[in-house]
């Protein structure tokens, strides 16, 4: 059963992230990296990890793609729709993803990890939101806390320079 | 896998989708009568005794009127819009705890860990269908609702997720069926007079409890786009707003959409502040299956409180202005919402029980 579902959520995430790629307007692309987001998150639920596939919905479907989705509206690309393929970008970027994904078999193939199945977890079900928690606020508390005021920063230094033109 | 659980998941689906689906459409009659007791006037009440049949009329209506699609719109995405506006309202109640347990089984669909998270993940995309609907109009003021509608869900989403932090400070669960039974173990959130009442401690925390309440039901009012924070359908600005192109069932799909997002808001609602199913004195469904009734009929009966505010609201205020919207949002529910976590905090850090 969860290997079906294995199959067709990795079908879903594969097709619609090709789909960002291959459709030419915008809005289809936004949308289908919006589903390739939904599966993955639903890869991440089969495998018990509910946090972070939540969070993967929460923040990139629901929040981060409905700001890119806002600007492509209010931008009106129709332009890209009626531009032609051009044959040596498409031919050129075939070469490299083939090269990178046959070195990344290889490096793959090497691993001893990818030789044997990997051993069940002695717990399959762990509270994931509180080993999530206690590991960023014990472990990695510095770092976490640096990247607050990293965002912070960002964020104060947006409003500063988007207020700049209205004074 | 386990067929008993696949049998028993399926028949709490079918029968939760047919209470919602009922309640919605009697909804919609209630806010018809009650809007009319509030104006002076009668209100439907031809179509069977006192009206109760109207949704059914109103149903067959929608159903059989023609479906027309105009003829300059984005024809995949005009048709994608309507379900994408309904399917997320009614996902979201596959979290929450509707009653206690009925013959021995959980009255959950599924009781994952992550249980208001994914409450707000799934609310979260129900921006898409507004979105969708206002672009493959392909007409301004459509476009101009969907905008509106953007900015407004995700201005609001942030209150909405800062307001529960100080329920889950004071749980240490995500869980929502683990939120009903620290609030039938310890009284409701915003009602410390239930349980055990001479405790100070608990007084003293139903204040940033309140605070939360009243920022969370306010911050849904906004995310189901109802009066006073109804933006992008505004009448007398935007036509109909995002569903201006859209007719027949089409419309009716986005229509019902917002009377299932108040059904699914105030079930969330009575879950996180107003004991979910519980009430003083009356056993759970352990004590036998007619208890297990009663305890769904009081979950419910609640939410029908809670729809009864909504309707009572949108027909009392008038309209926010689009930038009084915004600023209501972001410079009042943000802060305040923020200052409560620390003060939730500072009472669990301070003032232990």
């Amino acid at each position: 059963m969860s290997a079906l579902l294995f199959w067709i959520f990795a079908l879903i995430m594969l097709g619609f992230g090709a789909a960002v790629v291959i459709n030419r307007n915008p809005i289809a692309s936004a949308l289908s990296l919006v589903m390739c987001f939904m599966g993955l998150s639903s890869l991440f639920m089969s495998l018990d990890a509910f946090f972070i596939g939540i969070i993967q919905v929460l923040v990139y479907a629901g929040a981060v793609m409905v700001l890119f989705l806002f600007i492509i509206m209010l931008l009106d690309l129709r332009v890209e729709t009626r531009r032609k393929t051009n044959v040596v970008a498409v031919g050129g970027g075939a070469v490299v993803a083939l090269a990178f994904f046959i070195q990344i078999f290889f490096v793959i193939g090497q691993l001893s990890a990818a030789k044997q199945p990997f051993p069940p977890l002695s717990s399959p079900k762990v509270d994931d939101v509180h080993s999530v928690g206690l590991l960023l606020f014990s472990n990695y508390n510095l770092p976490f806390q640096i990247i607050g005021v990293l965002v912070l920063v960002a964020t104060i230094g947006v409003i500063v320079l988007s207020k700049r033109e209205l004074r | 896998m386990d067929y008993f659980f696949l049998t028993i998941s399926l028949v709490k689906i079918v029968a939760l989708l047919a209470v919602v689906l009922g309640m919605m459409n009697y909804t919609v009659y209630a806010e018809r009568r009650i809007s009319a007791l509030i104006q002076d006037r009668l209100g439907p009440n031809r179509v069977g005794p006192a009206g109760l049949f109207q949704p059914i009329a109103d149903a067959a209506k929608f159903l059989l009127k023609e479906d027309f699609t105009p003829g300059h719109v984005n024809k995949f995405y005009y048709w994608l819009a309507p379900c994408l506006a309904m399917i997320p309202a009614i996902t979201t109640l596959a979290v929450v705890p509707f009653g206690s347990t009925l013959f021995g089984v959980p009255m959950v669909i599924a009781d994952i860990n992550v249980g208001v998270l994914f409450v707000f993940a799934i609310a979260s995309l129900g921006v898409y269908g507004i979105v969708i609907a206002g672009w493959s109009s392909n007409s301004k003021y459509p476009f101009l609702g969907g905008v509106r509608s953007t900015s407004q869900m995700i201005s609001y989403e942030l209150s909405l997720g800062l307001a529960v932090i100080p329920v889950f400070l004071l749980i240490g669960q995500l869980r929502l069926s683990e939120v009903v039974r620290y609030q039938i173990e310890h009284g409701w959130m915003i009602a410390p007079f239930v349980g055990d009442w001479a405790n100070p401690h608990k007084w003293l925390l139903a204040i940033p409890m309140m605070i939360s309440f009243v920022v969370f039901t306010i911050a849904i009012f906004a995310e189901t786009n109802r009066l006073p924070f109804d933006l992008p359908e505004a009448e007398t600005e935007l036509v109909g707003g995002y569903h201006t192109e859209y007719g027949s069932m089409k419309f009716g799909l986005f229509f019902l959409g917002e009377y299932v997002a108040m059904i699914t808001g105030s079930a969330i609602i009575v879950t996180l502040f107003l004991g979910g199913w519980h009430f003083p004195s009356i056993p759970d469904g352990s004590h036998g299956w007619g208890w297990g009734l009663v305890n769904i009929f009081i979950f419910f009966s609640k939410v029908a409180v809670l729809l009864f505010v909504f309707i009572w609201v949108r027909w009392t205020l008038p309209r926010f202005r689009y930038d009084q919207l915004m600023r209501l949002g972001w410079v009042f529910f943000f802060e305040i919402a923020l200052a409560n976590i620390f003060l939730a905090a500072i009472i669990l850090a301070y003032f232990p029980q």
